[in-house]
Parts: C-alpha cells; sequence; structure tokens
C-alpha cells in the first residue's frame, strides 16, 4: 500500500537525517521525499512517500509523531488531496520526427519542453507520480539519457 | 525568568543541574570538557570518577532507574563520547532516565577531523531520546532544563548534551528559565476511561485472565495499584523480566516472569490463558517467543503511555494509552463503583495455583551443594527485603529471575533490553548512591564482571560499598549453554580458565575479597559482607555444565519449553 506522509517539523539542522535515520532503522523504506519550508520560516514540511501494510504504515506514522521534532504528522487521503512531483527528462532523439513525437507527449501531458538539441531534448513535467511514470513508459523507446524528480509534494484540500 | 547574570556557559550548567537538584556526577575528564570539570572546584555537586565511560554511564543508570531522577555522566570528546555509546543504548533499550554530557571540540573545529572530535550526535541518534548541541553558551540553561524535563518525563530515556569546549568557556547573560514550551513533544495522555471500561469488561467476562506487568510498572512506580487490580480481580500475576519484581514474588498470585528463562509455571499459565492485561510492556521477543503464536491465541489489554508501543509487536483488542498507575487508578475506581471484589476462586485461579505448587515441588534443581538455585535462594534468606539487586548478563541473571524472589517491589534491576555485559556491577553504585541505607548486591557471573571490574577503584575510593556476588563457572555460561544445546558441543571461545582470581583482585584494589565454597562460608561471607563497610567481592565457584532451565529455544512460543530432564 502507498502512502503520503505530510509531516511538520521546526526548521532546523538535522532534523532531515534524524528523519531519515528513523526510517533506516526502523526497516521502513522511504519511496520518495522533499522538504522545503513553510510559509512560518520556523517550519518546514516534509513530504514523505511510502509503502508496506495497513500495519507498517500506522507504525511509521506512530513512530514519527513520537520524534520531539515532529510537530505535526498527518497520512493523506489521495483522494482529498492534491500532489504532484516535477520531473525532468533528456531523451534521445536521432531525427526531426524524434523531436516532433516527444514534443506531442510533452504537450499531452501538460509538460514543457526545454533545450531542444539535434540529438537531445528536455522535458519538464509536473504531474503525478502515476503520470510521470506513464510518460516514461511512453518515451522509452527514443532512449532516456536521464531523469531527475523531486518527490512528491502534497497538501489536503479544504473542508475536507 | 529570573534576573540575567554574566558567567561561563559551564558555570551555567552546573547551575542549572543544581536547579535540577543534581547532588553527583559520574565521570571521567579530558581535553574538551575540562572547563567544566573545573567548576566542580566552586559548586555543590559531587563528583564521582568512573575508570571507563562505559561505567560511568551505568552508574548514572544504576542511579536513575533506583531514583527515578535522571542519572547525570560526564565524558570527554572524541573516545569519551564513542565510550559512552553502550551506556546509552542500555538505557535506552530500558527506558531509563539519564543525562549524559559530553564535551566537544571548539565550534570552529567541527567537521574538520580535529583531535578527539567524533560526531557524537550523529552516531548516538538511534539510541537517545533527544539531543542537543548548545552553539553558545546562553543556550546552556535552557537545553538542561529541557533535558532534564524530557529525559525524566513520559518514557523516560537518556538525553545526551554535546558542549563544544568554546561554548564552555564563552560568557553570556544567562537566565534560567522556569517555563518553557517544546512543542512537539506530548509525553503524558490521559487514559481514556471508555477503554479502561472495556477492559475491565472483558477481564470480567473472560474464562482464563491474566495480568502480564512490564518495566513500565516499575518505572511508573504502580506497585500498589497493580497488587488492588490483581488481589480485587484475583488474577494470576506474570511479568516479563524487566517486570521482575512488579508484584511481590511471595504473593499467592505471582507466577515469576514468563519468557525464554521464565518460571515453569508463568510460562504454562501464559500458555493457557485467554485474555491478558498487559501492563507497562513492548512484548520483547524474549518475553513472548514468536509473536504470531502469541497474538493468535488470546485477546490482548494493552496499556502503556507509549503510543508508539501498541500494535508495534502485539496486536492489542484494547489500548489504553497513558502513565500506567493513571490507567489502573481508573480501573480500580471503577472496581470500588461497581463494589467488585473477588473472594471466591475460579476454576481457573485453583488451576494456577495448582499449577504453581507442581512446579515449586517438582522443578528439578541441578544436583550438588552449590548449585545456582540453593546459592541464590540462600542469598535471598540472608538479605533484607529492602535490599537492591543489580545483575550483570547471562546464565547467573537467569538464575537470579528464576531463583531470587524479589519480596518488595522494584529492588530489582537488570540490563533486559539491550543485555549489556558488565552493566551491574557499576549500575550497583549507582544504585548504592541512590539508595546508600539498603545493602545493595551485583548479582555477577565471572564473564560479565569481568567486564566492568575495574570499577571496585570506585567502589573504594568513592566509599560505595556495593557487594559482588559471583556466580563463578570460569565460561561464558550462557554462551557455552547454546554451544552445548545448538552446537554439538563444540565449546568456542567460552573458557576463562580461572583468569583472573577474584579474591587477589578485589584485594589488589583494596575490597574485600571472600571466597565461598561450601553453603556454610557462603552464609559467613553474605553476612560479613552486609556488616562491612568496604565493598565485597564474594567469589562462588560453580559447576559450568549447569544449564538454565526452564528454555524457551528461540522461535518458539512459550508452551515449548526445555524442562530439567
Amino acid at each position: 500500500m502507498w502512502a503520503i506522509l505530510s509531516i511538520l517539523v521546526e526548521n532546523k539542522p538535522g532534523i532531515l537525517f534524524k528523519i531519515t535515520h528513523l526510517f533506516r532503522a526502523r526497516n521502513f523504506n522511504i519511496d520518495s521525499i522533499s522538504v522545503g519550508v513553510t510559509e512560518n520560516p520556523d517550519y518546514s514540511r516534509m513530504t514523505i512517500t511510502t509503502f508496506g501494510d495497513e500495519k507498517r504504515i500506522d507504525q511509521i506514522i506512530k513512530q514519527l509523531d513520537k520524534m520531539i521534532d515532529t510537530i505535526d504528522v498527518k497520512r493523506l487521503d489521495e483522494h482529498k488531496t492534491v500532489y504532484r512531483e516535477l520531473s525532468i527528462f533528456k531523451i534521445k532523439i536521432s531525427d526531426a520526427n524524434d523531436s516532433m513525437d516527444v514534443n506531442k507527449l510533452a504537450n499531452a501531458y501538460g509538460g514543457k519542453v526545454h533545450d531542444v538539441k539535434k540529438d537531445s531534448i528536455m522535458v519538464e513535467l509536473t504531474a503525478t507520480p502515476d503520470q510521470i511514470k506513464a510518460f516514461e513508459e511512453l518515451v522509452k523507446p527514443f532512449g532516456i539519457i536521464d531523469v531527475a524528480r523531486t518527490g512528491v509534494a502534497a497538501l489536503q484540500r479544504s473542508g475536507t | 525568568m529570573n534576573k540575567m547574570e554574566t558567567m561561563t556557559g559551564a558555570k551555567a550548567l552546573m547551575k542549572a543541574m543544581e536547579k535540577e537538584g543534581v547532588k553527583q556526577v559520574f565521570g571521567l575528564p579530558g581535553g574538551a570538557n575540562l572547563p567544566m570539570y573545573d567548576e566542580f572546584a566552586r559548586c555543590d555537586i559531587r563528583h564521582i570518577l568512573a575508570r571507563h565511560e562505559q561505567s560511568a554511564a551505568h552508574m548514572a543508570d544504576g542511579f536513575g532507574r533506583v531514583s527515578r531522577k535522571p542519572g547525570v555522566c560526564f565524558a570527554t570528546s572524541g573516545p569519551g563520547a564513542t565510550n559512552v555509546l553502550t551506556g546509552i543504548a542500555t538505557a535506552q533499550a530500558d527506558s531509563s532516565p539519564m543525562v549524559v554530557v559530553t564535551g566537544q571540540v571548539a565550534v570552529n573545529m567541527i567537521g574538520r577531523d580535529a583531535f578527539q572530535e567524533s560526531d557524537i550526535i550523529g552516531m548516538a541518534n538511534p539510541v537517545v531520546k533527544y539531543s542537543f548541541q548548545p552553539r553558545t553558551a546562553g543556550e546552556i540553561p535552557g537545553v538542561v532544563r529541557k533535558g532534564f524535563y524530557i529525559a525524566e518525563t513520559g518514557r523516560p530515556g537518556p538525553v545526551l548534551i554535546d558542549i563544544p569546549k568554546d561554548v564552555q568557556i564563552n560568557k553570556a547573560e544567562m537566565t534560567f528559565p522556569e517555563e518553557f514550551k517544546i512543542q512537539g513533544y506530548h509525553p503524558w495522555t490521559d487514559p481514556d476511561i471508555v477503554a479502561v471500561e472495556k477492559a475491565l469488561d472483558m477481564l470480567l467476562n473472560s474464562e482464563k485472565p491474566i495480568i502480564l506487568a512490564g518495566g513500565g510498572t516499575i518505572i511508573s512506580s504502580a506497585f500498589a495499584e497493580l497488587q488492588a487490580v490483581a488481589e480485587a480481580l484475583m488474577l494470576p500475576v506474570v511479568t516479563t523480566f524487566k517486570g521482575k519484581g512488579a508484584f511481590p514474588e511471595t504473593h499467592p498470585l505471582s507466577l515469576g516472569p514468563i519468557g525464554m528463562h521464565g518460571h515453569a509455571e508463568a510460562n504454562k499459565m501464559m500458555a493457557e490463558a485467554d485474555c491478558v492485561l498487559a501492563i507497562g510492556t513492548r512484548f520483547s521477543d524474549r518475553s513472548i517467543g514468536t509473536f504470531e503464536a502469541f497474538e493468535k491465541r488470546l485477546k490482548i489489554i494493552h496499556m502503556d503511555v507509549d503510543p508508539a508501543e501498541i500494535g508495534k509487536n502485539q496486536t492489542a483488542q484494547i489500548a489504553v494509552i497513558g502513565d500506567v498507575k493513571v490507567s489502573l487508578r481508573i480501573m480500580i475506581k471503577l472496581l470500588l463503583q461497581r463494589s467488585i471484589k473477588k473472594t471466591e476462586e475460579s476454576i481457573w485461579i485453583k488451576h494456577v495455583k495448582e499449577t504453581k505448587a507442581y512446579w515449586k515441588e517438582n522443578l528439578k534443581i541441578h544436583p550438588g551443594e552449590m548449585s545456582s538455585a540453593k546459592i541464590l535462594r540462600k542469598l535471598r534468606e540472608i538479605l533484607p527485603k529492602e535490599s537492591i539487586i543489580t545483575t550483570e548478563v547471562g546464565q547467573h541473571q537467569m538464575w537470579a529471575s528464576l531463583f531470587y524472589d524479589v519480596i518488595q517491589p522494584g529492588t530489582f534491576f537488570s540490563s533486559t533490553g539491550l543485555g549489556t555485559m558488565g552493566w551491574g556491577f557499576p549500575a550497583s553504585i549507582g544504585a548504592k548512591v541512590a539508595r546508600p541505607d539498603v545493602p545493595v548486591v551485583d548479582i555477577a557471573g565471572d564473564g560479565s564482571f569481568a567486564m566492568t571490574e575495574n570499577s571496585l577503584a570506585t567502589a573504594v575510593l568513592e566509599d560505595i560499598p556495593v557487594i559482588v556476588f559471583i556466580l563463578n563457572n570460569s565460561i561464558l555460561g550462557m554462551v557455552a549453554q547454546w554451544q552445548r544445546t545448538f552446537y554439538d558441543r563444540r565449546m568456542i571461545g567460552v573458557d576463562q580458565q580461572h583468569c583472573p582470581d577474584y579474591v587477589k583482585l578485589a584485594e589488589s584494589y583494596g575490597a574485600q575479597g571472600i571466597r565461598a565454597q561450601s553453603m556454610d562460608e557462603l552464609d559467613k561471607a553474605i553476612k560479613t559482607a552486609l556488616s562491612s563497610d568496604v565493598a565485597t567481592v564474594i567469589d562462588i565457584p560453580i559447576d559450568p555444565e549447569e544449564d538454565v532451565l526452564p528454555f524457551v529455544a528461540p522461535g518458539t512460543s512459550l508452551s515449548e519449553m526445555i524442562l530439567p530432564s
């Protein structure tokens, strides 16, 4: 089971280390992690996606909650949450047709095309991890040179 | 807020500790903590010199467990700090309140691989409850206040304060805060009364209910509450090993510890019960055997102060989160309201008592005059009931669990979680500092005692007269037992070859050394030690072939005990 955890922490050095250490020491998995300061500079929000059965995810949340540096730990319901990840693909192209095809795919997924060279093209895509995965499958035949992904950022919708 | 005063970081540290009620520090000086050490010349806190930082930490741990106030230990940077790690991990595994203050290289040297620099904050991270590294002197009073608060509240644990040398030396305007806020820390939860009510109903509606008291019962000193609930509901009480002595082991409802080397009657009854009230326990593998076999069999009511323990190892039908003393008091109130006071023995409790009587009568003990059972029963017979016991780790520890009955709750302490050999002796020194008015005995094995035996210097020079009671089989006995049982008697790396001579060793430190080779000699030795005002080592040669039995082999369930043949 996949889970999105939203963790509000004090914005102090060493907290990211403690959180990732907890995952390692307790044998939990980090699928993706993203960290950024909140509107209040005293706090940072970490968004961690992880997987495991219900019992395991419950235990991860409890262990995170127990940490003194965490202010709030929430499991987000993906149906009530806006969650997105930024990804950048560098894709091999061999001719103008390839370039057009990649452009079309990028447009279809709401991506932006950058840095068009004669043998490569870069696509920036902000989407859900599933959509990014689907896009990756579609451009694989062209040859993927590199991918960089940020991990998920997520916030629950108001009134839910 | 008090009025501001200008002073060095080191002075502020000592002042802040005095405000916390600290009377002594166990430790060792070194380059990076000298400014703090210099302050001992100008304050009322006693310094007790250990001979190894690990022992200093165990002394603080022993003090903390007995006094339920954080014990404090000091170490220098680098190797001083890394030596403390085992002591910190031991305290964390057993939820013992402790404050460790390490020196660190100066702030501008951190990260440059300076002499005696170690990233102790990083290394200790998984074994501390929390850690601080103040970067300016002015932070110190607040850090100490928060550090002690975190160490002793909720589920207690070790707190590390790592102070760079320049931060100790620098002066700042200090304020000593009374009020403070730790936003992400909620040590206590009020127990849910409805959950306690449901728990009571579940116990009343079960045919074979039992109480399993863990170490949390002792930490919370919920002795009277536990006894009141057990007596009102007429429930048999087993404990974990860490919970040994949470309930008087001479009480008719007591069955003693369960687990790998639990009492036969305790394991039998735990295996037959259909509902367990588990109080302050984390259901360790050593206590309950295989996790799956345990939770499938019976209904679990789990009371614990730490929400993360609920569902970690066992799935509870009913969870009551909060200080177990408070939770039990709510249950007592409900019992009074509903006028529940069982007077008639159920079929179950009759069966429990018969089983207990059977095993008291029929558990075979090792033959020969100097068996562990006879030796430890002799110790029990002579020691006043308020005496405090610590143990080392190994066979002697499990024999103590089997054959030394705790009469007064909260007088038995052991390294149960981490299983740290060498813990018992320095911990007994800390315990004796906390309770100088009662005899303190470290039940030891030769292998384990050897790991921290140089604490004899501390016991003698600091005038802390503890008794080390060595069941000496001149072998790493528990390892030897596993080699006999699981490795076809290939005895590798266990023979101590009667080295050293512990009587001479004790004497060389200025302690009293007595060898006891018969029950008469043992009787005399214990009495001599009790009336002596110097630390005493009693060396008792025993048979290296004696096993600890019963034995629940790892990966099996409590019903599959290996019994003495």
